[in-house]
């Protein structure tokens, strides 16, 4: 289905992807760049003329106050939200040097590039094998000379996603007799089986405990040494302790989220340029 | 605070007055009495007719000559010749329900999956209930849609030295589309139940339309399908006008959909309009019937609940 020079395990060592991420960025160093995007709700303009480009391999936190279109722009990243019935945007999002809202792009060819951890765990009432290894095989994931047997790659993901010692012994058990944290990593273990460039995360410990959360916090550190991560969190003190890049959104006097302020997490937190960004992580309004 | 006190203890500001003790609710008990007699009605009715049934049934196998294993297993129903075989009348039921279900099950699911995954929300406001008044049309109606148009096209199709003028492929494909919306309909309400979260998911993944619809929506709701073709089965199995219009007249012993034969319901419907003393065992006959058509479909019933059950477990 897939050609194989867009495959990224169908012809390279799928254990390291270092090179296929460099090639993909290109010359430019932003794994994704949007251009000046709004995104509309029916008649309702959700989030207006945001324009931010995200730095490959590294973590970008998006904060902001409630209704301000943070998961709106996330979920634009890799077209979420053409699910959303009346669900519209406009402007450009640029990967790989191309604009994924182009006519001719394929939505799904898009997020088998850019995948995505939702708020809520949502594993496959599957086996936790079958959880990783569906994704796989539905991009074209073969077994072959040179190449890791599915059981290995399912090995690897769980590693990766650091689920793999709760487990290995019970891989045909139900995915969702694990508990909130553990699926949640299997979410994310899912997320990387079909090796993406970038991994999306919409507020992914907002539905954990703090241990759990902690434990997903190091994992999505472990997991940019490879990957592109795009979180969007409520979470303030989270933000300041993952991220290496924060934008911070507000909602402006006609009820559209827009981008006030984007930069190094430190200045963010410490030295921020907009007093609104300013008032908000202190606490004073949000 | 002391006129609600007031209110409350009639004036009396006395400990006595505040007591804990029950008070008399009488519109409350009648309303309570009513909702009860409600509630149990419908188990008294069913009640009643096993009772009936049971009654009627048992001053049939008494009779000489009558034994259950010969109802069970005899090939020829002739109340003439006192031969009561339910088989032939079986056979003929499973053929119409069979053939129902054929039409029905594919088709059912299959608009089910159009109507959840790919319909705009508009079109599937304007195209369930258009489906949904399929189920309202009186099933004379589609007895005669059988007669009329059914039977003639697959005399046209399969010949008519095949096909005989009244036969059960006719009444059994008519019946599926009798059968048609309430699949669809409950198919379609099984897979809108899987929760938006595991499309995401799967999407999120990469996943195509029919991808996600055929393997995440589909196993996931497996149990309400399950439910929603085992509720169609027991409603074509009871099924009677349709069958006693086209299917045919008289108990045959066959395995041809392209004969005439009677069904369970069709029998007891035609048996019963004529003109049948009280007490023969003809009329008995009709009760055993209806005994064994009642503990079939009671028997569906059951099953399905466990088959959704154990399903339900093997998904959550």
């Amino acid at each position: 289905m897939l050609s194989s020079n867009i495959m990224p395990y169908a012809q390279s060592n799928i254990f390291s992807k270092t090179g296929e991420q460099e090639e993909a960025a290109g010359a430019s160093g932003f794994a994704i760049e949007a251009r000046n995007l709004s995104i509309h709700y029916s008649a309702f303009r959700a989030v207006k003329n945001v324009d931010m480009a995200i730095p490959e391999r590294k973590i970008t936190a998006i904060i902001g106050p409630s209704g301000c279109g943070k998961s709106t722009v996330l979920r634009s990243f890799n077209r979420m939200n053409d699910l959303v019935p009346g669900a519209h945007a406009e402007g450009d999002v640029i990967f790989m040097g191309q604009n994924i809202y182009a006519p001719q792009v394929d939505p799904v060819e898009v997020r088998r590039r850019i995948g995505m951890v939702f708020q809520k765990p949502n594993p496959f009432p599957r086996s936790i094998y079958e959880n990783v290894a569906w994704g796989a095989r539905l991009n074209g994931f073969k077994v072959g000379l040179g190449r890791p047997s599915m059981d290995e790659w399912v090995e690897n993901c769980l590693r990766k996603a650091a689920l793999w010692d709760e487990v290995k012994d019970k891989l045909n058990q139900s995915g969702l007799s694990l508990s909130g944290g553990q699926q949640q990593r299997l979410c994310i273990a899912r997320a990387i089986a079909i090796q993406p460039q970038i991994i999306l995360m919409d507020e992914p410990a907002s539905a954990l405990d703090p241990i759990a959360t902690l434990k997903v916090e190091e994992l999505m550190q472990e997991l940019a040494r490879d990957y592109t991560i795009i979180v969007v969190t409520h979470n303030m003190q989270q933000a300041a302790r993952v991220s290496d890049q924060t934008a911070f959104f507000t909602v402006d006097a006609d009820r559209a989220g827009m981008l006030v302020e984007f930069g190094d997490t430190r200045q963010i937190f410490t030295n921020p340029k907009d007093s609104r960004t300013e008032g908000y992580i202190s606490g004073k309004y949000g | 605070m002391s006129t609600i006190t007031n209110n409350a203890s009639g004036g009396n500001l006395s400990p006595e007055a505040l007591s804990l003790k029950h008070r008399p609710r009488p519109v409350e008990a009648l309303i309570y009495g009513f909702l009860f007699f409600c509630g149990i009605v419908s188990i008294f009715t069913t009640l009643g007719i096993v009772y009936e049934l049971g009654k009627e049934s048992l001053l049939f196998f008494s009779t000489p000559g009558v034994t259950i294993w010969g109802f069970l297993t005899g090939t020829r129903w002739q109340p003439q010749a006192g031969n009561f075989g339910i088989l032939p009348l079986l056979t003929s039921t499973l053929l119409t329900s069979g053939m129902a279900m054929l039409v029905a099950a594919p088709l059912g699911l299959a608009a089910a999956i159009y109507l959840s995954e790919y319909a705009t929300p508009s079109l599937r406001k304007a195209l369930k209930p258009t489906l949904e008044v399929l189920a309202g049309v009186p099933t004379v109606v589609y007895g005669y849609f059988a007669l009329t148009f059914m039977t003639p096209l697959l005399r046209a199709i399969f010949g008519k030295d095949t096909v005989e003028i009244y036969n059960t492929a006719s009444a059994g494909l008519v019946m599926g589309i009798l059968i048609l919306p309430l699949v669809s309909s409950m198919a379609e309400d099984a897979l809108s139940a899987v929760p938006n979260a595991l499309r995401e998911a799967a999407y999120g993944l990469g996943a195509t339309k029919l991808e996600v619809a055929v393997q995440v929506v589909l196993p996931a709701a497996v149990s309400g399908l399950a439910a929603a073709f085992l509720v169609a089965i027991s409603r074509a199995i009871g099924e009677t006008m349709i069958v006693a219009i086209a299917a045919g007249a008289g108990p045959r012993f066959t395995f041809n959909p392209f004969q005439a034969a009677e069904t369970m319901s069709g029998h007891i419907v035609r048996i019963s309009g004529g003109d049948l003393s009280y007490n023969s065992i003809d009329y008995n006959s009709l009760f055993a019937i209806g005994l064994f058509l009642f503990i079939v479909t009671a028997a569906i019933n059951l099953v399905s609940q466990q088959v959704v059950r154990h399903l339900k477990r093997n998904t959550q």
